[in-house]
């Protein structure tokens, strides 16, 4: 298979048919359909994309191909057959058989797919030894040339580790292994990247990548990212509440999508606004180094918020965006620094401020679900602030949350729902309205679209921006995505362990030349066009900070 | 140090401290008993130069808290002090020590709770682990049912059936469970068989839906998808994937159950007529022998506190973050 023209590959015998595969789960007391009769053939050695917002039925197709279904599912139609078996009749012991052996299946969190109580060798072999494939001593040295081919630090040790011990990304390529370990005629990959930083991506795609080559292993690979799909897989497979929306291969999809819905998944990467600036500062975090316990986590970070303007904070995790947050909101007060607002500085602690300053300040978390108590219902959350800062009642009370729901598109039918009953953009949204009720003027926005689909986060990035231009309000807004910094800010500050790479105007930071670590970071951001991934692997040989970040130093650390 | 010892000398600072906070509350709840010893042995009649004499001679007429510390600090050096009983207005000084008294009632109650618990806990995990291999079986919902009733029926009841089938009807076993210091071991097993299974009823239902709640609590988990995934079968999943996360949960329902074993055993006592510590201290509440009481009671509490601790060290050292570091 040439990486460069991914079009048509000519590929060997049909390894995997599905035909008219339906699939119910179990929800509200009866059966639904979660995937309603779709087709689909895999020929030995071939990659197939399947792209979908959540929701689509992508995992539980992924599943279905090693007749799978998860509790609370069932293969109910269709047929499944793999290498002349059929998966819907054959029994548990026979697929037990091929799972793990002849079909294998990388979870899209290893760190919650690794069983903490083992280490990763023990459960790269399991399979293997299970199976009875081979004995011990074979299976363990595979493993540890596996995991130098996965590009692994330390392959000969690294397995000796618990899954707590190594990093997200290491995990992820042990994951590959384990998978690879059986030499499996298909692999499921689901998400296999969502949960990593865009970084340590594009290693770890390049590795996988380097394995299904390497062994010729067919592949169905699952993901919410076009840029990422656009990079592994040979054809590509839309889906859209468990129907197929169509199928090409992948150039010719990048090139021609044919249906609207496709079409709309491509256009929400085009959201863009020219950056402004001003001169007056809202808000500024001045020379502010802080800790957690006696680990200093932000050295000597200054930044400056325009009023009216949107900042974004941009890094991986761990450089310290959220902390920056945090000592904004005076959740953790630095040791030494301050942050002023309209000139004055604001008290280090939350406890020191008074209710006004607490009330210009607000902040929207990335995690809608768990930032909203589960048994108040939508009037209360958004009541409660109106009542606190503005020490409205009764009647003033209802009028707010009305208006407030009106703002962010919602109709007033929704103040009587528990957030339980709302889509993860509706809750989100609910959120925004929970800052504003407070009427302030900087909203810190952590990661507030990182958990929704793409056609959401255009919404809710509308609308934020909307508000942004009604009420004059200032945004620091923290995110790992690039493309959501292409469409909402002004300016741009990277962060990279803790301390500030550059402040400045978007278009000037994402115009060559960049310092190296931004440069690493936008060469990270998958692109969708056939051969990036060779580029950006290519483009990353020798940098100095990227040979700091490729894991060997920064993730393994020394034992003892 | 490696951080597992500096949490478990951490929990057993803490463990002390709070059998220091327990001792003086038990102190003071005795202090708090209605009645007198004094007044119970000399009874109506005796003159108030005589009961004055007497609390004297017994130290009752110290300030509280002198008498708080002589009584800690004879602990520390193994004295529980010497008990009132024995004692008469007559003069006569047949009292005995504590420890004496209580030793062989102790050694009673820890043989019974060891035997009990050698067949109840492999019983539990068990029952608990199949339940959890095959749950919404025919099985299941029985080992459920049966547990569940067992636990709901009072302990002496249970105790009067299987005496009325094993004891009485079918004389397997005997009714009384009679021992002294020189019974031999398996003649002392022989006796327990009946209260040991009356104990075992009664905790099993506790720590087998423990042990299966923990197990089925875990299933949902990515990690035992995964090993689905891996074509392994539903044992392998349970006793390799579930199981060695799922201890700390159980352990400490065991600790529990154990600790019940030790201290709240003492109808079971009355019903076979057993000499273990819980009558012991009944009988010392009844006639106000308070040296016997705080003992027994502190007693008690050393032992929540130790089995708990050792729970806690075990829940420690079964989770690989805390025993393997980064």
């Amino acid at each position: 298979m040439s990486s460069d023209t991914p079009e048509h590959p000519q590929h060997g015998e049909v390894l995997l048919t599905m035909r008219g595969v339906v699939i119910d789960g179990f929800a509200d007391e009866r059966w639904h359909e979660i995937i309603r009769g779709v087709d689909l053939t895999l020929h030995k050695g071939e990659v197939l994309g399947l792209i979908g917002e959540s929701g689509a039925g992508k995992s539980t197709l992924g599943l279905a191909a090693m007749g799978f279904a998860r509790p609370g599912c069932r293969i109910s139609g269709g047929e499944i057959v793999f290498d002349g078996i059929d998966l819907v009749a054959a029994s548990e012991r026979r697929k037990q058989r091929l799972r793990g052996s002849r079909i294998a299946y990388v979870a899209q969190s290893a760190a919650a797919a690794f069983n903490p109580a083992h280490t990763l060798l023990e459960q790269t072999v399991e399979a293997t030894l299970r199976h009875g494939l081979r004995g011990r001593a074979e299976a363990e040295a595979d493993a540890r040339a596996l995991y130098a081919a996965m590009d692994l630090p330390d392959p000969e040790h690294i397995g000796d580790r618990f899954p707590h011990q190594v990093s997200g990304g290491q995990l992820q390529r042990a994951m590959t292994a384990m998978a690879m370990a059986a030499r499996p005629d298909l692999i499921i990959f689901d998400e296999p990247t969502t949960a990593l930083d865009v970084t340590t991506q594009v290693n770890v795609l390049a590795a996988m990548r380097r394995a299904i080559e390497q062994f010729d292993t067919a592949a169905i690979y699952i993901t919410h990212d076009l840029a990422v799909v656009a990079q592994m897989a040979d054809r590509i497979k839309v889906l859209r509440y468990g129907e197929e929306v169509e199928e090409a291969p992948t150039e010719e999809m990048l090139r021609a999508p044919k249906h609207p819905y496709t079409r709309s998944l491509w256009a929400v990467r085009s959201l863009q606004k020219p950056g402004q600036t001003s001169s007056d500062l809202v808000l500024e975090i001045d020379g502010v180094t802080a800790a957690y316990g006696t680990v200093d986590v932000l050295h000597d970070v200054s930044i400056g918020l325009p009023r009216g303007k949107t900042v974004a904070l941009v890094g991986e995790s761990g450089s310290g965006k959220s902390t920056a947050a945090r000592v904004v909101t005076g959740l953790l007060p630095p040791r030494r620094g301050e942050v002023r607002f309209d000139g004055t500085a604001l008290p280090a602690d939350l406890k020191g401020r008074t209710k006004e300053q607490k009330r210009r300040i607000q902040m929207i978390y990335q995690m809608a679900d768990t930032a909203m108590n589960p048994r108040q219902t939508v009037r209360e959350i958004i009541g409660r602030p109106i009542a606190f800062y503005h020490g409205l009642r009764g009647r003033e009370v209802e009028r707010r949350v009305e208006r407030l729901l009106e703002q962010i598109e919602l109709d007033g039918s929704f103040a009587d729902r528990l957030p339980g009953e709302l889509s993860g953009g509706q809750k989100q949204r609910i959120c925004i309205a929970r800052a504003l009720a407070a009427e302030p003027e900087v909203i810190i926005c952590d990661e507030v679209t990182s958990a929704l689909d793409q056609i959401v986060q255009e919404g809710i990035l509308k609308l934020l921006m909307r508000l942004q231009e009604d009420h004059g309000l200032s945004y620091i807004f923290i995110t790992h995505d690039i493309a959501t910094v292409e469409a909402i800010a002004d300016e741009v500050v990277v962060m990279l362990e803790g301390r500030v790479v550059e402040q400045g105007l978007k278009e000037e930071i994402f115009a060559p030349p960049h310092p190296e670590y931004t440069e690493l970071l936008l060469s990270s951001v998958p692109e969708m066009e056939a051969g990036w991934l060779e580029r950006a692997i290519a483009r990353r040989q020798g940098g100095a900070v990227a040979d700091r970040l490729a894991e060997g130093g920064r993730d393994l650390p020394s034992p003892g | 140090m490696h951080p597992v010892v500096s949490i478990m000398l951490q929990r057993l600072a803490l463990g002390l401290m709070t059998l220091f906070f327990v001792s003086i509350i038990i102190f003071m709840a005795i202090e708090m008993l209605p009645g007198d010893f004094t007044q119970a042995v000399l009874g109506q009649a005796a003159t108030e130069e005589t009961v004055a004499a007497f609390r004297r001679e017994l130290g009752l007429d110290q300030p509280a808290y002198i008498r708080y510390f002589d009584w800690v600090g004879g602990v520390l050096q193994g004295d529980f002090g010497t008990s009132f009983s024995g004692r008469a207005s007559s003069g006569v000084d047949r009292s005995r020590e504590v420890v004496d008294l209580i030793g062989p009632r102790l050694a009673n109650t820890l043989f019974l709770a060891g035997m009990t618990a050698v067949i109840a806990v492999p019983l539990a995990l068990l029952l608990g682990i199949t339940a959890a291999l095959w749950r919404g079986s025919l099985y299941d919902r029985a080992v459920n049912a049966t547990t569940l009733s067992t636990i709901s029926m009072p302990e002496f009841f249970v105790a009067y059936i299987l005496i009325l089938f094993l004891g009485s009807l079918y004389p397997v076993f005997p009714s009384l469970a009679n021992v002294s210091a020189d019974t031999p071991f398996w003649e002392r097993v022989y006796r327990c068989a009946l209260p040991a299974m009356t104990l075992t009823l009664v905790i099993v239902a506790h720590m087998m839906r423990m042990t299966r709640a923990a197990i089925i609590n875990l299933l949902a988990s990515p990690y035992i998808e995964m090993a689905r995934l891996k074509g392994l079968s539903a044992t392998r999943v349970i006793l390799f994937h579930a199981l060695p996360n799922a201890w700390a949960p159980i352990v400490n329902v065991i600790a529990f159950n154990l600790a019940y074993l030790i201290v709240g055993v003492v109808v079971v006592e009355v019903v076979f007529v057993y000499p273990g510590i819980g009558q012991l201290m009944v009988d010392a509440v009844t006639t106000r022998d308070i040296p016997v009481v705080q003992a027994c009671a502190l007693i008690f509490a050393a032992t929540y506190i130790l089995l708990n601790l050792l729970a806690d060290i075990i829940s420690i050292v079964t989770n690989p973050r805390l025993l393997h570091p980064r």
